[in-house]
């Protein structure tokens, strides 16, 4: 992974509540066995509506999505972070995202922004008012910063640490194989091995 | 201060705990599929690492099979050749299609006697929570977390919070576990679970099958929730008992006497808890596009603007995609096409719950009507019990095992428009195919209803 710092860039407004992953990526998509090109894949179903705010050309570029509550609900598809991630974004903003959305989107290094539905709503207002508008996150100081606006979000120190590090979690869990070793030395008989 | 059946599974796991930093857990059962695990296998090819514990992990194919006698299209058989080619060098063990063993993998895992109480048990799938039925700690990962469970057999996390959802009382005679999650939804909301494991408890819960608390911990993450569990009881050492991969003789007694001491202690607290009377449910039909927008099928078409200010605006999308106009008695709103199968609902007992609706009947006309077994041990049990022949002669089809029209990667879709009454568990924009309309129902009520042509309860048919 590669470490993430800042991000800065344009915002898109999706702000919807409930936005589940077979609408993020739908399950046709799901056949492929790469990790790569789901952009074209994201939102495809909303997309289908020349007014859905994806197809909105002033917002072409946006690199952070303001989204609403409950993002990223339903199946546990990593599939719809590469596709955020393929589509050029790299944080997500909004009131509360879904657990494995969120595991995913940190795993992959799409900065999950979990704020206040106060800030998230302001924020909304502001790139709709003027879709050039910067928005900046920074991850070390946790804070997401608009002209006019600044809030921080919740992100613990181990996660920070990986995003800002680029770290690979196999590495890192690796360097306590001995531990690893010394809890299955001690686990019970009767549980099942598949063979 | 006592502790949680949840905590006391997870504080069992721990291998690694150290200040600012996720628990490190350790992975009694990794299941494996062939849709979100290719990338994971590359990825371990690419770093030159090697699975870990191959016999703690079990692979099979569900989500992109056919359950037809059709061949796969180009791209799923890739994906299903990729299983099989991944499981052979990383030396997994795979129940391909074809094998009497194959199914949905959290249908084929509890059958098995893979899923036992205190296990923790991860998968590339959000219904893992399924096998908390059984009192295991089960919960879905996405790609990332799969490689890393296949390199290390553990997994970083941060300790969930606890909820309790109580559900006291006696059900009443047409309801059934799924009508009591729908409810527990309705009421807790798409993301009243969210960060937290809910343990469901209370009499109403004790009093189900292990097959009717499968159903309802399948739901969990309907709610949001990380995981969902039932403490291990009689009901949950009878279910295991004899089953293939279960303990045998004196193991057996030794993990009869552990399990028993994993139920939530009586001085333990919850962090939330929310009590449900039994009694009162009635069987749920969803109306919108996410689980917890539904009502009881006494209930009409809701309209947004009665419902509280922060889900009008949902509701009013929802019922544009879903073309219903508010008012609506649910029993007046006809279907196109009734599916019976998913993790959640198409296990024996919920197709001889909608077997004992469809015997002697016929599906009304113009109705297509899908039986898919959850897998195919589960197909050859009904298929010995004669429910193929009751469905068939209904005008069902009867299929082989697989995930099928719960998520619609197979040829198994519904055509843009076509309203389903379906026993599988999301109601996604779009989830059935491209267009499709979903209604989440109980099996007994998805039975009824394509006999009815519309929305039923077995009761209402002469």
């Amino acid at each position: 992974m590669e470490p993430v710092r800042r991000i800065v860039g344009r915002a898109l407004p999706l702000a919807r509540a409930d936005v589940d992953t077979d609408q993020i990526i739908p399950s046709q998509w799901l056949k492929r066995l790469e990790r790569t090109g789901y952009g074209p894949g994201l939102f495809e179903a909303w997309r289908k509506d020349p007014a859905f705010v994806l197809n909105d050309p002033r917002y072409d570029g946006a690199v952070v999505l303001l989204a609403g509550a409950n993002f990223g609900s339903g199946s546990s598809r990593e599939h719809a972070v590469w596709a955020l991630l393929d589509a050029g974004f790299r944080a997500v903003v909004a009131p509360r995202l879904a657990d494995i959305f969120r595991n995913n989107a940190l795993r992959n290094g799409l900065v999950p922004v979990e704020t206040d539905a106060d800030t998230v709503a302001k924020l909304v207002d502001t790139v709709r008012r003027d879709p050039t508008t910067s928005i900046a996150i920074d991850v070390e100081r946790s804070t997401v910063e608009a002209p006019g606006l600044r809030a921080t979000f919740v992100l613990d120190e181990f996660s920070r640490t990986r995003l800002l590090e680029g770290l690979d979690d196999i590495a890192v869990t690796l360097r306590h194989e001995r531990d690893i070793g010394a809890f299955e030395a001690k686990r019970p008989e009767w549980l099942p091995r598949v063979r | 201060m006592g502790t949680t059946l949840s905590e006391k599974v997870w504080e069992r796991h721990v291998v690694r705990r150290a200040p600012g930093e996720p628990d490190l857990l350790y992975v009694d059962l990794h299941l494996v599929h062939e849709v979100t695990s290719p990338q994971a296998f590359e990825g371990l090819r690419l770093a030159k690492r090697r699975v870990r514990r191959p016999e703690l992990t079990l692979a099979t194919m569900d989500h992109n099979v056919p359950t037809n006698d059709e061949p796969a299209e180009e791209i799923s058989a890739r994906q299903i050749e990729a299983m099989a080619r991944n499981a052979r060098e990383f030396g997994i063990r795979c129940y391909p299609t074809g094998d009497p063993r194959q199914g949905i993998v959290h249908v084929i895992s509890p059958q098995l006697g893979l899923t036992q109480p205190g296990m923790t048990i991860v998968c590339g799938d959000s219904h893992t929570s399924t096998h908390g039925a059984l009192g295991a700690l089960a919960w879905g990962i996405g790609t990332s977390e799969i490689e890393h469970v296949l390199a290390t057999q553990t997994i970083a996390l941060t300790k969930p919070g606890t909820m309790a959802v109580i559900v006291e009382g006696v059900l009443p005679m047409d309801c059934a576990a799924k009508d009591v999650i729908l409810g527990i939804i309705a009421r807790i909301g798409t993301a009243g679970g969210t960060g937290k494991v809910i343990e469901y408890r209370g009499a109403a819960i004790r009093a189900l099958s292990m097959e009717g608390r499968l159903t309802i911990c399948n739901m969990s993450i309907e709610a949001g929730a990380r995981a969902g569990m039932v403490a291990p009881d009689e009901v949950t050492f009878a279910w295991l008992e004899g089953r293939p991969f279960a303990p045998k003789g004196v193991q057996w007694q030794q993990a009869l006497d552990d399990w028993r001491a994993l139920a939530t202690d009586a001085d333990a607290r919850f962090d939330s808890e929310v009590a449900i009377d039994a009694s009162a449910l009635r069987p749920y039909v969803t109306w919108g596009t996410n689980p917890a927008q539904s009502v009881t099928i006494d209930g009409d078409v809701p309209d947004p603007d009665a419902l509280p200010a922060a889900t009008r605006e949902s509701a009013r999308r929802a019922l544009r995609y879903q073309d219903l106009t508010p008012g609506t008695p649910m029993r007046e709103i006809s279907v196109d096409a009734v599916f019976i199968g998913s993790c959640s609902n198409a296990r024996l007992e919920d197709l001889r719950s909608a077997a004992e609706v469809v015997r002697g009947r016929h599906v009304r006309s113009g109705i297509r009507g899908l039986v898919v077994p959850g897998s195919m041990g589960v197909k050859a049990d009904a298929e010995r019990e004669g429910l193929d022949r009751i469905f068939t002669d209904a005008g069902f089809e009867w299929r082989d095992a697989g995930c099928s029209m719960c998520l619609g990667m197979n040829p198994d879709i519904l055509r843009p428009g076509e309203r389903c009454a379906s026993t599988s568990n999301r109601n996604f924009e779009g989830r059935q195919g491209p267009g499709g309309r979903t209604h989440l129902v109980s099996p007994a009520v998805a039975a009824a209803t394509a006999i009815a042509g519309h929305f039923a309860l077995p009761s209402d048919l002469r």
